[in-house]
């Protein structure tokens, strides 16, 4: 079987939670592969990730380049290819950056690509069976990738959750030198970090969020008044921002916030993996649908099949009335 | 006669200087209405040369009989008196003029007795005239009526024009009681007999405080008199088409060519007909030259009232739309556009410069300003010619770009599919007690019952579908429905500027209400009432559902069981069905006719019905707005003193249900529809209720989607 | 600016509710409601508005079938210059890699500034407009979010990252962008700019216009294959509240106030 290597992304010297996960995910296409942790960047922090990866990577491959020091795609791949062997299998999270580099390195690789992992299934010496989702989640699919010239897949996070007895002492081997010079036609400039908004829903223990359900801007106030009821905050899913009816800062999800409620209603949103990626922490999640089919009700704790414009409502009314507010 | 004379010498000096204002004033004024008049001659045609008989109808109630004047009585009143004094006055002016330059000028029938009659009604005339101008200044300047207020974002406000044109009437009534009131004093001073004295008139004021002057006094002040008259008469002429008072000069031609088919909106362009319009190359109104020229005769008739935008919903709720002010920007826009002197400038994109595209899709089409104008100025037509310009650019809301994209592929808004559209009355409990034919060509039936889209594919209307079906099947209807052939009747479509789309749903529903036999529609949709009656041609006659179940009881066919819930109930008038169908009566006999039903009427009922919001895409559209629509005529029924709304559209069920929550309103007040009210009191042969077990009807308390 | 556009017909989810076929190998089509990927159709109305500004022409293409046609029709009514379809039997079963080769030799058959996909369509695999990049050797850019024409052949865009935040690049002409939703409001296509576009001839190009060998694409080709569709089993899932409202509401509410919930 092919080497497989896992492409580390980390931040302020600690790599990325996914780390162990992609270890994970190469230990299910081979339980005796030694997978090598590939890690980019410069200076101190590279070396401080490269120290960390050791405890769950017997080798970890680093590549130092002042090039690097913001983690840019088209150059990390160019510096891949240099050091990659043909054949190899190479695994990275699925995120904004793996969509940004694995499509790309599959090609100049010669590999095949499976974007968005969810599942190793059937392990032969040529080929993976793997499992996907489509629409949104709302079906799977089994994948046959041909591994003879290689591939590249990218992982969902928490698909393949990390194992707790990580304690190897892997090597570090510079790789530096092999990756050599690197530029590309492509330039990072800067981030730009959003202006908070008025409330900042990673701070709450509630959240009350809605998704393209409550279908119309004024019906957010419905979502608000049980928010009020509760004392949380209300956030929502990609779509409400796309139509303009909450602001950004309060999207939940991968291109939004990532939140750590205790508890989380999910109304009116399908659950698509986008959003779920912003939900860590294992909240009690409870969805309310009117879709019995919407994923969402496959990671949630509870389930209520119902239109969300007339439940919520109700559900903030029963509050009230517990509480001994008059129902306005 | 000798006085004759000697006034005419009191004149005589003037006489080259009054034939110099006169040449003067009226080579101003007819170059002023030639500017005036070039934009009509480049904007789109009209034509409303038709009826000759209906229009002057029109002109003699709206116009001479100041029909809708009374709507608003202290304005109203006012006008009408200062209406009919200038009516009145027109002869004397006449004269008047002429008398400077011809000498003994009298116009034939106001000789002897009948002149006198006539002096002295118009000694009164420019009284009250000038008693009203007075009035008039005072309520400007102290009572300040808010309809005449100037919204910040439309500029300063309107009040010095306002009063400085009062004032100027006034002076006109002042100079002409000078010079009559000098007349009558010097007659009186030489023993002539001087008609009829018209005592506490203004110029039985002026004649007792010249009697004793002397003859130079009163020659001089004669021809004072007689010059200021001229001189502000032509001022007023002149000055009069640069503002909102130059409604005085084309009033009756814009009431003469209002439009007489109320109901349906202009075609896009007249004279193409609809199926050459590919060879129109732009849609809608994008420049003002885009107008037709009765459209900008209406921006140049309108009187700065403020009723319209008064009864506007939209304006209400704090919409951008205020009716008034389409009518006077564009008219600001066209003296700017069109000078006096200097070419004209026009092409100029109106989205984005006098108009918003919020402001223009913020209109719910109710009538109410239509309804309202003493003018007779339409409004809809240009909002809806605004709106095929904005869609012919592809410069539509998101909001609405779903629903009319499930328009176009599935035939309703909602994105359904068309098989499902007649599963409503598929139901299996339903069926049981109700057979609903569905009409596909090989069955055809009398009646056809049009459901449209709502009602067939939205849960809770579907339970005004199911009522409307047990009425008819009570009333022994031969009747059934298209079904999965039936498509939205696209009126919303049609007036949110999507005129192809609507053609072709048009199209397509036309074929098949062919195909069905029909020889009677039926609907319980005024919306869909409202598009078969008017923007749809060659079809059978149509009904509403309220019309249906009045004349039911009226053949005693229809017998209502007691109501006994002690509720009080209030009938909402829906536009589409009241003010643009006239069908106000027969929801209210059907109401009345219900025992133990105890009705109360809100304010803003009947033609000054209070729109619920908007139906069809209005319900998916996002306006910017302080407060919703349907929440303030929520209130206006609790003001009323109900506790339940009836309508009679599932657009209105579908706002009002959703205002009552959004007011709080929820368990105070409920919402239901005339024929879900109708079928539940029904009594069938039996005698027995036929009002069906309590789990399937208790719409007021079923909430909406 | 020459603009291509890549787009593809998909089914319309968020008005369909995905199901498996009776026969358990594909997702029930019959009924769907078909039309251009929503990424694909910001990707348009972002060309157009490229070309509004600096002026050029935008190119919309799609791989497929006649039925496919109609998305290239749509777009053209919305403003696109030309369009055309890329078809043959040969093109059938392709994987990702096998699709972006067919772009590639469309491309090369051109001359084009800037190629836009969007983001990714319904199988979620977000990487023909990555694939393709790498093959003509243009340097790429994922999710963008805003882009902006510089002098000297050059772009800046921004991306969606994480947490909201806004990656800035400079990126260099020719490129390739995959356009994320959002990123500007897509102007609204009306009946009537349909129906006059529904009679312009479409050009459609095949294996042997484009130069392509068999090997290179098609079933054959592919090193990846979806096998099947399935719906997994519930497994462990949520515990679905079966009461009528006010049952569930109850024990909601109990729920709420056990984990915290409630204050």
């Amino acid at each position: 079987m092919a080497r497989i290597f896992a492409f580390i992304a980390h931040k302020d010297g600690v790599p990325d939670d996914s780390a162990s996960e992609l270890a994970a995910a190469a230990r299910v296409i081979d339980p005796v592969a030694s997978p090598v942790a590939i890690a980019t960047g410069s200076g101190a922090e590279l070396d401080a990730v490269c120290n960390s990866l050791r405890s769950s990577f017997a080798e970890v491959w680093k590549v130092a380049n002042e090039a690097l020091v913001y983690p840019n795609a088209e150059l990390i791949r160019q510096a891949l290819v240099k050091i990659i062997p043909a054949g190899s299998i190479v695994l990275v999270t699925h995120n904004h950056f793996g969509i940004d580099l694995g499509p790309g390195l599959s090609i100049k690789l010669n590999a095949a690509y499976v974007p968005d992992v969810l599942g190793i299934e059937q392990i032969e010496d040529n080929a993976l069976r793997l499992v996907r989702q489509e629409f949104g989640g709302q079906v799977s699919a089994h994948v046959r990738c041909d591994i003879s010239s290689g591939a590249v897949l990218t992982i969902r996070p928490g698909a393949f959750p990390a194992p707790e007895d990580a304690r190897l002492n892997g090597t570090v081997i510079d790789k530096s030198a092999e990756a050599g010079a690197l530029t590309a036609r492509r330039r990072y400039l800067q981030t730009i970090v959003p202006e908070a908004g008025d409330v900042d829903i990673t701070k709450h223990a509630v959240l009350v969020s809605v998704g393209r359900g409550i279908q119309e801007k004024e019906n957010i106030a419905i979502a608000q008044e049980l928010a009020d009821a509760l004392g949380a905050a209300v956030s929502c899913s990609r779509p409400v921002v796309d139509a303009k009816w909450l602001e950004k800062p309060r999207q939940v999800g991968s291109s939004g916030k990532t939140v750590k409620p205790k508890v989380y209603l999910a109304c009116g949103i399908s659950g698509a993996f986008q959003h779920l990626a912003g939900l860590k922490g294992n909240p009690f999640i409870v969805a309310i649908n009117k879709n019995p089919k919407a994923p969402i009700f496959r990671v949630a704790n509870v389930g209520i099949v119902d239109d969300i414009l007339e439940f919520l409502p109700e559900l903030t009314n029963k509050i009230r009335e517990m509480r001994g507010v008059p129902a306005k | 006669m000798e006085a004759a004379s000697q006034f005419a010498s009191w004149l005589q000096p003037g006489q080259a200087l009054f034939l110099g204002v006169h040449i003067l004033g009226v080579a101003c004024f007819a170059y002023i209405v030639y500017r005036r008049l070039l934009p009509l001659v480049r904007a789109q045609s009209d034509p409303r040369y038709d009826e000759p008989l209906a229009r002057a109808q029109k002109v003699l109630k709206f116009w001479l009989g100041q029909w809708k004047h009374p709507r608003y009585k202290t304005a109203g009143i006012l006008h009408i008196l200062f209406f009919s004094g200038f009516i009145l006055l027109a002869a004397r002016a006449f004269t008047v003029l002429f008398v400077g330059v011809w000498p003994g000028f009298a116009l034939p029938g106001l000789a002897g007795e009948t002149g006198r009659v006539y002096e002295a009604a118009t000694d009164y005339a420019a009284t009250i005239v000038f008693l009203c101008m007075i009035f008039a200044i005072v309520r400007r300047l102290a009572f300040k009526p808010a309809r005449y207020a100037v919204p910040a974002r439309f500029g300063k406000a309107h009040t010095a024009d306002a009063v400085f044109l009062l004032a100027l009437i006034a002076i006109l009534m002042v100079a002409d009681s000078v010079f009559e009131g000098t007349k009558a004093a010097a007659l009186a001073q030489q023993g002539g007999s001087p008609g009829i004295e018209t005592v506490l008139s203004l110029p039985w004021m002026f004649k007792t405080a010249l009697a004793s002057a002397s003859a130079t006094a009163l020659a001089r002040f004669y021809f004072a008199g007689y010059l200021l008259h001229e001189i502000t008469f032509y001022f007023l002429l002149c000055y009069r088409p640069f503002g909102i008072q130059f409604h005085v000069e084309t009033s009756l031609f814009n009431v003469y060519f209002a439009k007489l088919n109320k109901g349906t909106v202009k075609p896009v362009r007249w004279g193409v007909a609809d199926d050459q319009l590919d060879q129109v190359k732009s849609f809608g109104v994008k420049t003002f030259e885009d107008f037709t020229w009765k459209h900008m005769l209406d921006f140049y008739s309108c009187a700065d009232c403020g009723r319209c935008s008064d009864n506007c919903p939209a304006n209400a709720a704090g919409r951008p739309l205020s009716p008034r002010f389409l009518s006077i920007k564009a008219r600001d826009y066209a003296f700017q556009h069109y000078p006096m002197l200097g070419a004209a400038r026009n092409g100029t994109p109106l989205i984005g410069t006098i108009y918003s595209e919020d402001e223009i899709w913020s209109c719910t089409t109710c009538g109410a300003c239509e309804e309202e104008c003493p003018l007779l100025v339409e409004y809809i037509d240009k909002i809806v010619d605004l709106r095929r310009g904005l869609v012919d650019d592809g410069n539509v809301p998101q909001s609405l770009q779903k629903p009319l994209k499930a328009l176009e592929s599935r035939g309703n808004p909602y994105g359904k599919l068309e098989k499902k559209r007649g599963e409503w009355a598929s139901a299996k409990d339903f069926q049981a007690t109700c057979r609903v034919a569905t009409l596909d060509g090989k069955r055809t039936a009398e009646t056809l019952y049009f459901v449209d889209s709502i009602t067939s594919y939205d849960d809770r209307m579907q339970s005004i579908g199911r009522a409307t079906a047990r009425i008819l099947g009570h009333l022994g209807e031969n009747f059934g429905i298209l079904g999965a052939a039936e498509r939205d009747s696209g009126h919303e479509a049609r007036r949110f500027g999507e005129e192809t789309l609507f053609l072709a749903l048009r199209e397509h529903n036309t074929e098949a209400i062919q195909a069905s036999g029909a020889k009677r529609i039926v609907t319980a949709d005024p919306h869909a009432f409202n598009a078969l009656r008017h923007d749809y041609t060659g079809l059978p006659p149509v009904e509403h559902i309220s019309q249906v179940i009045a004349r039911g009881i009226e053949t005693g066919k229809i017998k209502f069981n007691p109501v006994e819930n002690g509720k009080v109930y209030a009938y909402h008038d829906p536009c589409y069905l009241g003010r643009h169908n006239g069908v106000y009566d027969a929801p209210r006999e059907v109401l009345d006719a219900i025992p133990g039903l105890k009705r109360v009427e809100m304010k803003r009922s009947r033609d000054r019905s209070f729109c619920c919001g908007g139906g069809g895409l209005m319900l998916f559209y996002e306006p910017k707005e302080e407060e919703r629509i349907g929440v303030k005529r929520v209130r206006l029924a609790a003001e009323a003193g109900a506790n339940a709304i009836v309508t009679a559209c599932p657009f209105c069920m579908a706002n009002l249900e959703d205002a009552i929550k959004v007011a709080g309103l929820d368990g105070k007040m409920s919402a239901i529809d005339l024929a879900e009210l109708a079928e539940q009191q029904m009594a069938c042969e039996s005698g027995a209720a036929t009002a069906a077990a309590p789990t399937e009807m208790q719409p007021e308390f079923v909430g909406r989607r | 600016m020459e603009i291509l556009v890549c787009a593809r017909r998909v089914p319309d989810t968020a008005e369909n509710e995905i199901a498996l076929n009776s026969a358990g190998n594909d997702v029930e089509r019959e009924e769907l409601v078909y039309s251009i990927n929503e990424a694909d159709n910001y990707a348009v109305e972002e060309a157009l508005q490229i070309v509004g500004r600096v002026g050029g022409k935008a190119t919309v293409i799609t791989a497929g079938g006649e039925d496919d046609e109609e998305i290239l029709r749509r777009e053209m009514a919305m403003g696109a210059n030309e369009a055309a379809l890329i078809s043959d039997g040969a093109f059938e079963g392709s994987d990702g890699r096998g699709l972006a080769a067919i772009l590639k030799a469309f491309v090369q058959k051109g001359s084009y500034d800037l190629i836009l996909t969007g983001i990714q369509a319904e199988d979620g695999a977000a990487q023909v407009g990555g694939m393709l990049a790498a093959m003509l050797d243009y340097p790429f850019a994922s999710l963008v979010t805003s882009i902006e024409v510089l002098d000297g052949r050059k772009l800046k865009i921004s991306r969606e990252i994480e947490g909201g935040n806004k990656e800035i690049n400079e990126i260099d002409l020719p490129c390739v962008l995959s356009i994320q939703t959002g990123i500007n409001e897509p102007r609204y296509v009306g009946m009537r700019g349909i129906r006059a576009v529904a009679s312009v001839p479409i050009p459609t190009y095949g294996a042997t216009e484009l130069g392509l060998d068999a090997g290179s694409v098609g079933a054959a080709a592919a090193k990846a294959k979806r096998l099947d569709y399935f719906v997994p089993e519930a497994g462990k899932g949520a515990e679905m509240l079966e009461g009528s409202r006010e049952e569930n509401l109850e024990k909601l509410l109990e729920l709420l106030a056990a984990k915290g919930g409630l204050k």
